[in-house]
């Protein structure tokens, strides 16, 4: 596993996982050759909305394997630095792989380099991660992520989604992926409005996740019990911003009570 | 055929130990002190771009004087032993002690293996947790390693600016007082460095997990005046 100095020629550049798999650490070599479908646990609903200043993540926190819960409190949404996140949805194993070489690969160019890579750039190179996780998505190991962030250059937040063949594509309001996707992106659709404050972005994300988890059983909803909420947070020109789990319970607390008075008073 | 001459081995590494030091000592000064929050680097250099002092992991920085190709080799060896190391065990199991001891060996076999020994000096700044655990190792030329307390000089000139940081070096100073010391210290007595002319940066330990960061050069001139 020894680093080499490496001569000019055989330099892999600031590039992370080819230098992985020049030390002999190929972080996509594991599924290579094998047959056969695996079951493994999955990470469900995440997404991500534009507003005034930036973009907001969110994620629940479940890992399911079949009908089981694998998972309480994974955390599908982290920062992939101080001006951009990731979120994930798919194989749970192999979508935290991806995260943690996806931060580690721009850590390492930023540091190689002297400077971060930019907001697309770095949309480039989740893109490229998931292609070459094809073969293991083949065998029934997906992986579809989120990416967003906020655009220095450009000065504005934006966000894109991905296919299972590295399709990248940008989206101009919000996006939501996993087994809830379909409930949360009517929440959003049906909530969004364009230049909305953080704010209000936090709380559409939570509503989106809420019914998410009302019709999805491997979408995990707010567990008032053990004190565990989605990872929301927002990235602006401030940089990545984790909202915190009083705030949340109190977003939920009103979501919730605004579900009771709909009910009328039949409990 | 050609016989080679006879060079005695003691002349041979004399050569080369002064060819190195004078590639050396024709390059600017930088040094090293720990402060009230971590530790503080301060080169002399007029590049904004090529850098004498970098990022190489959460807690370790890295700084080089002499031959920038040479340095700079070096630092992304560093930066990419560091991130591997990190990537296949854990971010707790990288530090500065192996580090130091993997570039000793690469600068010491240079220097007695190949054609030319390497015209550098390198220091490698750990922060740790408490100032007591805060490291600084300085490898010479010839791959020798020096694991100093408090405060570190490397390139040209090297003694003379120690002989004025030691005067006045304390390390509870906050910021603006260590970094005023430090660019004194570089400049001597006859001559002042011009903010636009330093490099600084810092491994702050209120800095979270990656605990180095560049002063801006706002800053710099704010603290230092233009």
């Amino acid at each position: 596993m020894q680093v080499p100095l490496f001569t000019a020629e055989h330099d892999p550049g600031s590039n992370f996982t080819s230098l992985l798999k020049m030390v002999g650490l190929d972080p996509f070599g594991a599924t290579n050759g094998l047959e056969g479908v695996v079951a493994a646990p999955h990470g469900t609903t995440v997404l991500a909305l534009r507003y005034s200043d930036g973009v907001v993540m969110a994620g629940d926190r479940r890992a399911t394997m079949g009908t089981r819960i694998a998972n309480r409190e994974m955390e599908k949404v982290v920062p992939a630095d101080r001006y951009s996140g990731v979120a994930i949805s798919g194989t749970a194993g192999v979508a935290m792989d991806m995260i943690k070489l996806f931060q580690l690969q721009v850590e390492h160019y930023e540091k190689i380099d002297g400077r971060p890579i930019s907001l697309e750039g770095k949309a480039n190179q989740l893109s490229q991660m998931i292609k070459a996780n094809l073969g293991a998505a083949m065998q029934g190991l997906a992986v579809i992520p989120i990416f967003a962030g906020y655009d220095l250059i450009r000065r504005t937040g934006r966000l894109w989604d991905f296919d299972i063949t590295g399709g990248r594509y940008e989206e101009r309001e919000f996006v939501a992926t996993g087994s809830g996707m379909g409930p949360a992106a009517t929440v959003l659709k049906v909530g969004y409005r364009s230049g909305q404050s953080a704010t209000e972005a936090v709380e559409l994300a939570c509503r989106a996740l809420w019914e998410a988890a009302e019709v999805d059983a491997a979408t995990g909803g707010p567990d008032a019990l053990r004190g565990i909420y989605p990872v929301v947070a927002t990235i602006s020109a401030d940089g990545w911003r984790a909202v915190d789990d009083t705030e949340l319970a109190s977003v939920f607390e009103r979501l919730a009570a605004a579900q009771r008075a709909g009910r009328g008073a039949a409990s | 055929m050609n016989m080679p001459f006879y060079v005695a081995p003691e002349q041979m590494m004399k050569d080369r130990a002064d060819y190195a030091r004078k590639g050396i000592a024709r390059g600017r000064a930088l040094v090293a002190v720990q402060y009230v929050d971590g530790i503080l680097l301060v080169a002399e250099n007029p590049s904004n771009m090529l850098r004498k002092i970098s990022e190489i992991y959460d807690r370790i920085a890295f700084a080089g004087v002499g031959k920038y190709n040479e340095f700079d080799q070096l630092r992304r060896f560093g930066v990419r032993n560091a991130d591997v190391k990190g990537y296949s065990y854990s971010r707790d199991d990288v530090e500065a002690r192996s580090l130091a001891n993997d570039y000793a060996q690469i600068l010491g076999q240079t220097f007695t293996h190949e054609v030319k020994p390497l015209e550098v000096e390198i220091l490698i700044a750990e922060v740790g947790p408490t100032a007591g655990e805060d490291q600084l190792f300085h490898i010479l030329y010839d791959g020798t390693l020096v694991d100093e307390k408090g405060m570190s000089v490397l390139g040209g000139d090297a003694d003379a600016i120690a002989d004025r940081l030691k005067a006045a070096w304390s390390a509870g100073d906050d910021l603006p007082t260590a970094l005023t010391k430090c660019a004194t210290a570089l400049a001597g007595p006859d001559r002042r460095i011009a903010s636009d002319d330093t490099e600084v940066a810092v491994l702050a330990r209120s800095n979270g997990r990656r605990c180095f960061q560049r002063v801006p050069d706002e800053q710099v001139r704010a603290i230092l005046g233009s």
